[in-house]
């Protein structure tokens, strides 16, 4: 026997479950933030920031792993955004459907779904052995950049996709190229969208082990060139923990991960609001 | 006596065109008169937009797409002649159905094509522009805005933009797609005078549905239907005194 419900209580019910779902969502993030900050905090010191590690990372700081870990993530950003974002204009704006393209996005779609490990184990393989680049940030850095590529590709081309029609339309109709079009009308209108795929990119890379692990190697000093090995926070928090070298340290690094992840995100956002005001 | 001939503006000749296996233009011949405003009526997927698109080489972004017959600007065929479809679209220019202003400001729109074609000197944009806005009648509401962003103009304006950013490339001719469907009467009566003003600088075309638009506002009209023109004549003789049944049909049912 079914009790006979009201459209206007039914529509209530799914409000209150909807909003309680966004609410668990929101809880379960808070949480994880919170148990790692809790944990962490108390041994982030401004000479745990700026110190190198003493006793393989018992005592000392963390610099060297900031730095590896910024200089890794910058790499993989500088080679996979061109090159995504390329690709994107090419599907959207140079070609039409056809074999080619089906295969570059299902190929991108099988790369999005591939685990970490078998990017660290392709790197390990290509980049560290047979091209020679040894253990180093140039290893690590393009490891990540083939990881993050298909992200930044499809949210590209998702936003290039989204730019209206008829924006194009009056480009080609006052006698503007194809490329001026793409350059100065469709590629400014996808920009929020283009920025938003990198910036996914770049939290996937900076959080990344196992790609890591394998092709930057996990050195304690300070890398001075891409071509010198390098231990990033998330390998070095890895590290910490599973050989049970200090959990204190081990949540300090999470904690400084954490941070400089929402900061990324934090900027991202206010550079879009930015400038979306600027552009009405 | 007989009336001087004078060269066409368009020459349209056996045009076909397919949309893959969809013969969408048939057989097309077609006389476009220099300083002249033609309308194009027609029902719905009669080939209108498609026919207008065609003078500009637009539908050449549409894959599948494939024409046989030859379309000839000031005599030049559009195809095989010497004209890139950048410089063929410099000179026939097109405003849309919908008011298409880019995200930008009043003065960047107006200044879009020019800076693509090259112009950098701030003072040379700053002149196109006046020179433009002023052509489209818009220069009194916008001379203080310049900076702000299109978008923020009423859609009359806003199509009136669209229409200055089109002058400021300078072409001969102006293709019109129902440039007044999204518009309120008064600001398609603007829209009307203002083709009235350009006529003799310029060759209008514009599809309509509206059937007063077409006997107000043009000189000529042509009339299709599934493809292919049934008529074409003086206006006033196409709307009062139609030669063939199926154009005075359509009239008279829209004009009610
Ligand atoms: N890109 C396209 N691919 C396939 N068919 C198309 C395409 N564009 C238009 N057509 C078809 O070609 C025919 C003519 O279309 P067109 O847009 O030129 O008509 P129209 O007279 O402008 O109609 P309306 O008054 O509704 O704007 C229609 O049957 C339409 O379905
Ligand atoms: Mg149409």
């Amino acid at each position: 026997m079914t009790i006979p419900i009201d459209v206007e209580t039914k529509h209530r019910i799914v409000v209150v479950l909807l909003w309680l779902a966004a609410l668990v969502a929101l809880a379960v993030l808070a949480f994880i933030i919170a148990v790692v900050l809790w944990n962490g905090l108390p041994a982030v010191t401004l000479s745990f920031l700026l110190e190198s590690p003493r006793d393989m990372g018992r005592a000392g700081g963390i610099f060297p792993m900031v730095v590896s870990t910024v200089a890794v993530t910058l790499l993989a950003v500088i080679v996979a955004a061109p090159l995504g974002v390329g690709t994107a204009i090419y599907l959207t704006e140079y070609t039409s459907e056809t074999a080619l393209t089906r295969v570059i996005r299902f190929g991108a779609e099988c790369l999005a779904g591939v685990p970490s490990i078998i990017f660290g184990l392709f790197g390990f393989i290509f980049f560290v052995i047979q091209l020679g680049m040894g253990w180093s940030v140039l290893s690590g850095g393009l490891t990540l950049a083939v990881m993050i590529l298909p992200t930044v590709m499809r949210t590209a081309e998702e936003a290039i996709r989204a730019v209206p029609e008829s924006f194009r339309e009056a480009s080609f109709s006052t006698g503007a190229s194809r490329w001026q079009t793409v350059t100065q009308v469709v590629l400014p209108s996808a920009l929020p969208g283009i920025v938003t795929g990198v910036i996914l990119g770049v939290g996937r890379g900076v959080g990344e082990t196992a790609a890591v692990i394998f092709t930057a190697g996990s050195s304690l000093h300070i890398p001075t060139s891409i071509f010198s090995p390098a231990r990033t926070m998330a390998v070095h928090f890895y590290i910490l923990a599973r050989e049970g070298i200090s959990m204190r340290h081990a949540y300090g690094t999470a904690a400084v991960l954490v941070i400089l992840i929402l900061a990324i995100n934090t900027a991202a956002n206010w550079l879009m609001l930015r400038f979306q005001a600027k552009q009405g | 006596m007989e009336e001087p001939t004078v060269e066409p503006k368009i020459a349209v000749r056996g045009l076909d065109l397919y949309y893959g296996r969809f013969h969408a233009l048939k057989n097309i011949d077609l006389d476009v008169r220099p300083n002249t405003i033609t309308a194009i009526i027609g029902p719905s997927g009669c080939g209108k937009s498609t026919l207008l698109r065609t003078f500009n080489r637009m539908n050449d972004l549409i894959t599948g797409v494939r024409v046989d017959g030859s379309v000839r600007l000031d005599g030049q065929d559009i195809w095989t002649g010497s004209l890139t479809p950048v410089q063929l679209r410099r000179r026939v220019g097109m405003v849309f159905q919908r008011p298409n202003p880019f995200p930008l400001s009043v003065f960047d729109n107006v200044a879009f094509g020019p800076r693509a074609h090259g112009q950098r000197n701030r003072r040379v944009l700053e002149e196109l522009v006046e020179e433009s806005l002023r052509g489209a009648r818009l220069w009194d509401e916008v001379r203080d805005r310049l900076n702000q962003p299109a978008t923020e103009l009423s859609l009359g304006a806003q199509q009136r933009l669209c229409v200055a950013r089109l002058l400021a490339v300078r072409p001969d001719v102006i293709l019109l797609d129902e440039p007044c469907s999204a518009l309120d009467p008064v600001s398609t009566l603007a829209i009307e005078s203002l083709m009235r003003e350009l006529q003799d600088r310029y060759t209008i075309v514009i599809v309509t549905h509206n059937m007063q638009q077409a006997a107000r506002a043009s000189d000529e009209s042509v009339y299709m239907l599934l493809g292919e023109i049934i008529e074409h004549g003086p206006t006033s003789q196409v709307f009062t005194n139609p030669k063939d049944s199926r154009t005075e049909q359509y009239i008279t049912g829209r004009l009610g």
